[in-house]
């Protein structure tokens, strides 16, 4: 998103001949990009759409609407409609912690919440079958007390939870590390709760950072596929998750339902890039509209 | 607690550190602590010739492999991507920026089967790359090329606002020196946006060494050729051989964590060059 700021300054500026490179170069490095990101990204996503509708529309509604795909797109959303609000609270409460106050150990908490970004997703899911499994340290009393994690939704909701824990907190940490205090220290020099000034001061001031992190996170959440996979044991019409169901099909040839399958998240991928773009433009807009406000101050 | 913290006004260091600390420490400590107290119930003799199997050893080359010409093929056309984006104007650039955060927000299993549709020996590309003897799916390059999608919007969103940052006004002095402008590139635009392209080159290469989801339905998984070190945990793991599958975890691990120590340096390399 700093990117997006700091290029504003600069939208109006000439290009300069003796600064800039000749027509054909240009040319030549902007067709090489564009080649590059069409083979790359533009050929896979039609392939999606073309792959799902290649045996007609009544075959693409049959695969979204028969009960083992309308279990596995409830059980997505479900996962992501617990994972989501949990890394919310988590980013808000490690951010606040992080950028309002000076505390010994802090560098140490910075690197624990990036930790899961560095851990293969399949190493995610392990570590919860290692920690619940049958075989794993709680086992023995988890099959006493008749519990079930692993193979079933506890564990895929944990895994989730796992592999989308650090989106929320990176996108609020350097936001509100940039605010500083004394928006914060004034409102409470004014008489308001601590919580007035959370709902009132803070909230306000990072509501589309956030935003961009939830749709970043909600995206990831209803996509996981390596370490929810570890954990799910594949029983159908019970812990399928749409990337699992995904899967299944395709190893049983049935391509187009797959596809079908598979053009649901897609559009779900450019549903959360739109709205990614959206809350940029949002966020730059408030911030010209400070520095005009600011300005006119002066 | 006063003893371990600056004096502030601002309430609430208790309530949003103790939660921060105790949901961190059960979603990602512990587990990972189980995990390796797991791994180290094998003795040393046993961890090791885990870690160290042929088949293992195989798995550990292609996946550091292919991630590192991934990240190499992202290093090169991430580079002239973000330059594009940032330099030049032309039609649809908004559209085109948008897209380049694509491999982060579709799910690992579509950009899979979506990739082995297109190079399989049948698919839109395949069938002109299977005549002229190029084998993608189902071979290394197929892993290689999956990594390279996972990991493309690493090098350009690091080295993008680099290049938004830089002065104009130093390469304008360059040119009125007499600098050509391949040579104002090379002495001066590459050293300032290098740190930035390394840290990209060393994101997308963890991203890539770890990465699962799109790599199991191109690769063909065999065993000793096309298979991933994460593919051969899920093996063990489907055969109910638990110390090995952490054993091979625990490798994974140390990669993993060896590339954050350099991707940090790297950061604070960068940042002291952008300061300074």
């Amino acid at each position: 998103m700093a990117g997006a700021v700091s290029s504003l300054g600069r939208r109006g500026a000439r290009i300069n001949d003796a600064i800039s490179e000749p027509f054909w170069v240009r040319w030549t490095l902007i067709s090489v990009a564009l080649v590059f990101l069409a083979l790359f990204l533009v050929l896979p996503l039609i392939v999606v759409f073309k792959e799902a509708f290649s045996r007609g529309a009544s075959v693409y509604f049959a695969a979204l609407t028969e009960p083992d795909a309308w279990h596995a797109i409830k059980l997505t959303l479900l996962a992501a409609a617990i994972s989501v609000p949990l890394n919310m609270v988590f980013g808000l409460s490690a951010a606040w912690a992080i950028t309002k106050f000076q505390f010994r150990g802090k560098q140490a908490m910075i690197t624990l919440i990036d930790l899961p970004f560095a851990v293969s997703p399949v190493v995610a899911g392990l570590i919860y079958v290692l920690l619940f499994g049958a075989q794993g340290w709680l086992g023995p009393w988890l099959a006493e007390s008749n519990i079930r994690i692993i193979f079933a939704v506890p564990g895929i909701v944990l895994a989730t939870i796992f592999v989308t824990f650090p989106f929320i907190a990176r996108e609020l940490i350097p936001l509100m590390e940039e605010q500083g205090t004394s928006y914060e220290e004034a409102s409470l020099t004014l008489g308001a709760s601590g919580w007035q000034t959370f709902w009132r001061v803070t909230l306000p001031s990072i509501k589309w950072g956030l935003l961009y992190g939830i749709i970043l996170c909600n995206a990831r959440a209803m996509g996981e596929f390596g370490a929810v996979s570890v954990v799910s044991g594949h029983i159908r019409g019970q812990t399928n998750t749409l990337p699992l169901h995904i899967e299944i099909l395709y190893n049983e040839y049935q391509f187009a339902a797959s596809f079908a399958a598979a053009s649901l998240l897609a559009g779900l991928a450019l549903v959360t890039l739109v709205v990614k773009s959206l809350l940029e433009w949002l966020h730059v807009r408030d911030r010209e509209k400070a520095v005009r406000a600011a300005l006119q101050q002066t | 607690m006063p003893s371990i913290r600056k004096p502030s006004v601002i309430p609430g260091f208790g309530l949003s550190l103790g939660f921060a600390s105790f949901y961190a420490s059960l979603i990602v400590f512990i587990p990972l602590a189980a995990l390796f107290a797991k791994a180290f119930t094998l003795t040393w003799d046993e961890f090791w010739r885990t870690a160290l199997d042929p088949q293992a050893v195989a798995s550990y080359k292609l996946s550091l492999g292919a991630a590192f010409i991934g990240a190499g093929v992202n290093l090169i056309f991430g580079f002239i991507v973000a330059w594009v984006l940032v330099r030049y104007h032309f039609f649809g650039k908004k559209v085109v920026d948008a897209l380049v955060d694509l491999p982060f927000a579709l799910p690992t299993a579509v950009a899979g089967i979506a990739l082995t549709a297109l190079y399989a020996p049948q698919g839109w590309l395949g069938q002109w790359l299977s005549p002229l003897g190029i084998k993608v799916a189902y071979a290394p390059l197929g892993v290689v090329v999956a990594l390279t999608f996972i990991g493309l919007p690493f090098v350009v969103r690091t080295v993008q606002p680099v290049l938004e940052e830089l002065e104009r006004e130093i390469e304008e002095a360059a040119a009125s020196l007499g600098a050509s402008r391949w040579h104002t590139f090379r002495k001066i635009l590459l050293p300032a946006v290098l740190p930035a392209l390394l840290t990209g080159f060393a994101l997308s290469f963890a991203r890539g060494v770890g990465e699962y989801g799109s790599v199991v339905f191109i690769s063909g998984n065999m065993p000793f050729k096309t298979e991933i070190t994460p593919l051969l945990i899920v093996t063990k793991l489907e055969q109910y051989n638990y110390a090995g599958a952490a054993a091979l975890a625990v490798v994974l691990l140390g990669f993993s964590f060896v590339l954050l120590l350099l991707i940090n340096m790297l950061q604070y390399w960068s940042s002291k060059r952008t300061g300074g």
